[in-house]
């Protein structure tokens, strides 16, 4: 009852704290260094404003999440009886057993019934604790019997989903942080979801037991949704599942939780779980996009136009490491402005693309674009800056090194 | 001692008539433990306040939202080195330092064992020490993985990576050299008359960390040569892709990292096992029974290593073994706690600094460890691994816990080491200091973590600004509050007062009964031994 009551409680903080959630970034006039610790100060002082004084777990909207939750502040409860139980001794001791006041030592050095009593005594607790983190962890582990199954890959440094069964089977994308550099730079205030919002969110119907399976296409990533108290690895060359079925329909955010290099604070996960029926509508629409989308291999494509739509490629999947500017940050990744690759023979900037470099953070990109998306990429790589070769590539030459 | 040109050694520090290299050559060529054991202590406080300096790169970063400072591969490569030189360049070396010190002058011996290979165990650091630091400015910049070093983030590093991983081997190497020294000496060294369990407490959690040391680093030097292998000799130990397993470097990175945590933890327990009976004036309650839970906790903490890996796939049966055996270990550690707090009960309580850092000690640990019952029940760690919850629990247990011990043992021993007693007003100062503003620093991380903040972030969602100032603000209070050490050793050795050989009236043990400060050979004939300085 107890943790039913803190955990309501925790759950009206949290929408609070949501609601509240604006930007603080109310420091325009200072500048450099001294800017960011007085918008740190200003946050602090303001807080009252606009508090965001999180104290518990996020609000559960899955029933092992809510488990969770419950055992936690069971535990919570045993470790604070504990504390204070131990420290109140300390505390006596600290104030009658002072030599200022006169205490003499006594001399005892040990007692055997009080030395087993404390070591059987906490064993006893760790038992009666141990059965409901057993039963919690096992209902957590339980990935029989979906609904649907999707598969979730991790890349440096972006989401990629693919369902698998369902209504939605066949349906794929890729999901990118959508919140602007500007912002991450200080130099426009933040958003509301700041860090937290992606293009393209992974969308379940509410109710439904979800399967998730996560790999991983370059390093180990881990996909994180505190509020189904899901949170597992995605290593790759190997698949790994969890599972979630959440009750309420809204939108959840989590993050990447395994150090995967220099974004990993920046490919967040979002989840919007809908009703059946905008569920069943969303479907619908992707199903057409899949079918009206498959573009056609052959069109042959013109300078401006490839240009034009490798730039929204780079910028969404180069522009990380190569910079917008091209100039990289060498030399962990390195500039292809005026680079020997980029202004070389355009096979092997197509072979380094779709194969990506063993040993450092290239990707093979072979595995996530289309014919279409690799040959505009490298064309506007070939294009762009100082790279005018103004050469064009056609989807049938990538088609054609695929095979090599 | 007989009444030759010898003699002159036990009252003062005239060893310049032995014919002994002075100025640097003494320190470079020193096979004294005490020098060794100061080098030992000095290295390992200027790696602490350059992990510490890192550390508040960190802090500086994260202080607002956005990205201010650095770039986030910059912040990846200051939080593996600020780990790494803190692990093995500041905590380690310490204890290593007490070690070298205490443990001849506890067991009435006239040095350490191996006295040659202890000087190359302490001169093994300063290169380990350098390649880690000078590995920020070569090409592509210092290993930006964690300390952890997981595959394949850590195929993809630059060759920071190989200077790290070199470092780590040197580090190995060390290690192992510095534990075999501390074996031989503890078990066979002791003055007649000192059994086994009649030894002190410091010796006997030495003795048990210096078998985890020689059991743990190999698979640690394992680990990272297979890396090493991977990155450059085409192995796939870790590739998918060659037949190998990026988690299988995570549980072998585990089986040393898990017994790593006692390595530090039971000398710092060691510690406070001599401070609180020494300021209760009462001997220590249940010697026997912490001799035993020592043992017990060093070797479970081999059996416990994959409760750092629950999120990444490990079956359902691996996960509950992990949980029952890690909860297994709260046993022993409690009976410790029960002990110190009894030991205290009824005594005659005083409040000189080395016993209020450990106090500070017992209230911070205890609070560290029992978020580790809380993270050890796997349902819970699920929502709170790699967020900064974790973040909070190992610092109240490395910090709170080992260095909050290490400055009990430096206050308690100044006095012997120098001949000076310190400043207790500026020992106090710095204790209030400390212990305020670590909790400011590390308690609002336990309530970040839990709202889902992930660790290893250079930048953050803003509804954990709040709390990220306040740690900020601790964590540069805690930061320069630590330049008191200087202040306090500094004014110790210019104007403090002579101390005398016992300066603590409830110490008890074989090293106060030389005077202070301790000779340069002490004991070179074993000692009597009788039972008022036995420890238990």
């Amino acid at each position: 009852m107890l943790c039913r009551a803190a955990w309501d409680l925790a759950g009206e903080r949290e929408n609070m704290a949501r609601r509240s959630n604006n930007n603080r970034d109310t420091t325009g006039v200072l500048s450099g260094a001294a800017r960011p610790l007085f918008a740190g100060l200003l946050a602090l002082l303001s807080s009252t404003a606009n508090a965001a004084w999180e104290l518990n777990l996020q609000e559960p909207v899955t029933a092992v999440a809510r488990r969770v939750y419950e055992l936690h502040s069971l535990l919570l409860w045993v470790i604070v009886v504990i504390f204070v139980g131990v420290f109140a001794v300390v505390a006596y001791s600290l104030y009658f057993h002072r030599k200022s006041r006169g205490h003499k030592a006594a001399t005892f050095h040990d007692n055997t019934a009080v030395e087993l009593a404390w070591t059987i005594v906490p064993a006893l607790v760790l038992v009666a604790i141990a059965f409901p983190a057993t039963s919690a962890l096992v209902d957590m582990r339980d990935t029989s019997q979906p609904d649907l199954t999707v598969k979730v890959t991790g890349y440096q440094w972006k989401w990629g989903y693919e369902y698998l069964t369902g209504d939605a089977a066949g349906v794929k994308f890729l999901s990118v942080l959508s919140t602007p550099r500007d912002q991450i730079e200080n130099k426009a205030p933040k958003g509301e979801h700041y860090l937290l919002e992606v293009d393209r969110p992974l969308v379940v119907p509410v109710g439904k037991k979800v399967r998730i399976l996560t790999t991983s296409n370059d390093v180990i990533h881990n996909w994180s949704m505190p509020a189904f108290a899901v949170k597992t690895d995605a290593v790759p060359g190997f698949l790994r599942d969890t599972w979630f079925r959440a009750e309420k329909e809204g939108t959840y955010r989590g993050q990447c939780s395994e150090l995967c290099g220099k974004d990993h604070g920046f490919m967040p996960i979002v989840v919007e779980v809908v009703s059946a029926e905008k569920y069943a509508a969303w479907v619908a629409e992707q199903k057409q996009q899949l079918a009206a989308g498959a573009e056609d291999p052959n069109k042959v494509w013109t300078l401006d136009e490839q240009v034009a739509r490798g730039e929204t490629v780079y910028a969404a999947n180069c522009a990380a490491c190569h910079q917008a500017s091209g100039e990289g940050m060498p030399p962990a990744f390195p500039a292809l402005n005026g680079s020997k690759i980029a202004t070389g023979p355009k096979e092997a900037h197509l072979a380094l693309v779709l194969k990506g470099k063993a040993g450092t953070a290239m990707a093979a990109f072979g595995e996530q674009l289309s014919d279409t998306d690799i040959a505009a990429v490298v064309a506007y790589e070939r294009n762009a800056w100082s790279n005018k070769l103004g050469e064009v590539i056609q989807p049938a030459e990538v088609k054609a090194l695929r095979g090599k | 001692m007989q009444a030759t040109p010898h003699a002159g050694y036990a009252g003062n520090h005239d060893h310049h008539s032995h014919g002994h290299p002075t100025g640097l050559m003494r320190w470079v060529t020193t096979t004294n433990h005490k020098d060794i054991g100061t080098m030992y202590l000095w290295f390992s406080f200027v790696m602490f306040l350059v992990g510490g300096a890192m550390s508040l790169i960190l802090r500086a970063e994260l202080f607002s939202p956005g990205l201010q400072y650095v770039s986030p591969e910059f912040y990846n490569q200051m939080l593996t080195l600020h780990a790494l030189i803190m692990v093995f360049g500041a905590i380690m070396p310490a204890f290593v330092g007490f070690a070298n010190w205490m443990i001849p002058m506890m067991i009435g011996a006239s040095d350490m064992a191996f006295a040659r290979m202890n000087n190359w165990s302490f001169w093994l650091l300063p290169p380990a020490a350098i390649l880690l630091t000078t590995s920020i400015f070569v090409p592509g910049g210092a290993a930006g993985t964690g300390w952890t070093m997981y595959p394949p983030l850590s195929i993809q590093m630059g060759m920071g990576m190989d200077m790290a991983i070199f470092a780590v081997h040197i580090l190995g190497m060390s290690s192992i050299m510095g534990s075999i020294n501390i074996v031989t000496t503890i078990l066979n060294m002791r003055t007649p008359g000192m059994t086994l369990m009649k030894m002190p407490l410091f010796c006997w959690t030495w003795l048990v960390t210096a078998f985890l040391l020689i059991a743990s680093m190999p698979i640690l030097a394992g680990a990272v040569t297979m890396l090493l292998t991977d990155r450059h000799f085409g192995t796939s130990f870790f590739a998918a892709a060659g037949g190998g397993d990026p988690v299988l470097f995570q549980h072998i990175f585990w089986f040393f990292g898990h017994p790593e945590v006692y390595i530090i933890a039971l000398p710092a327990f060691g510690v406070v096992s001599h401070v609180i009976p020494a300021f209760s004036r009462k001997p220590l309650f249940g010697y026997v029974s912490m001799v035993y839970a020592i043992a017990a906790i060093g070797l479970i903490s081999f059996f416990v290593w994959a409760h750092h890996m629950y999120v990444t796939g490990i079956p359902l049966t691996g996960q509950l073994y992990f949980m029952y055996a890690t909860m297994l270990i709260a046993v022993p550690t409690g009976v410790k706690v029960f002990n110190w707090v009894t030991t205290m009960w009824r005594g005659s309580l005083t409040f000189e600094t080395p016993m209020l850092f450990a106090l500070g000690f017992l209230v911070l640990f205890t609070i560290g460890g029992l978020t580790g019952l809380v993270l050890a029940m796997t349902a819970v760690d699920i929502q709170l691994q790699d967020t900064y919850y974790v973040v909070a629990h190992f610092h109240y247990v490395m910090v709170a816990g080992a260095l909050f011990s290490a400055y009990a043992g430096l206050y308690f021993w100044l006095p012997k080491w120098t001949g000076r007693m310190y400043s207790e007003g500026l020992g106090k100062l710095h204790f209030w200091l400390s212990i305020i503003f670590f909790n400011v620093a590390f308690f609002p991380q336990h309530f970040l973590g839990l709202a889902g903040m992930p660790r290893r972030v250079p930048d953050y969602a803003q509804q954990f600004a709040d709390f990220n100032v306040i740690s900020g603000i601790g964590a540069f209070g805690f930061g320069f509050s630590q330049l008191l050490v200087l202040v306090v050793i500094f004014q110790a050795l210019k104007s403090g007062e002579k101390a005398s050989s016992r300066p603590w009236d409830g110490a008890h043990g074989l090293e106060w009964t030389v005077p202070s400060p301790a000779p340069y050979h002490t004991f070179e004939d074993p000692p009597p031994f009788n039972q008022a300085e036995a420890h238990g």
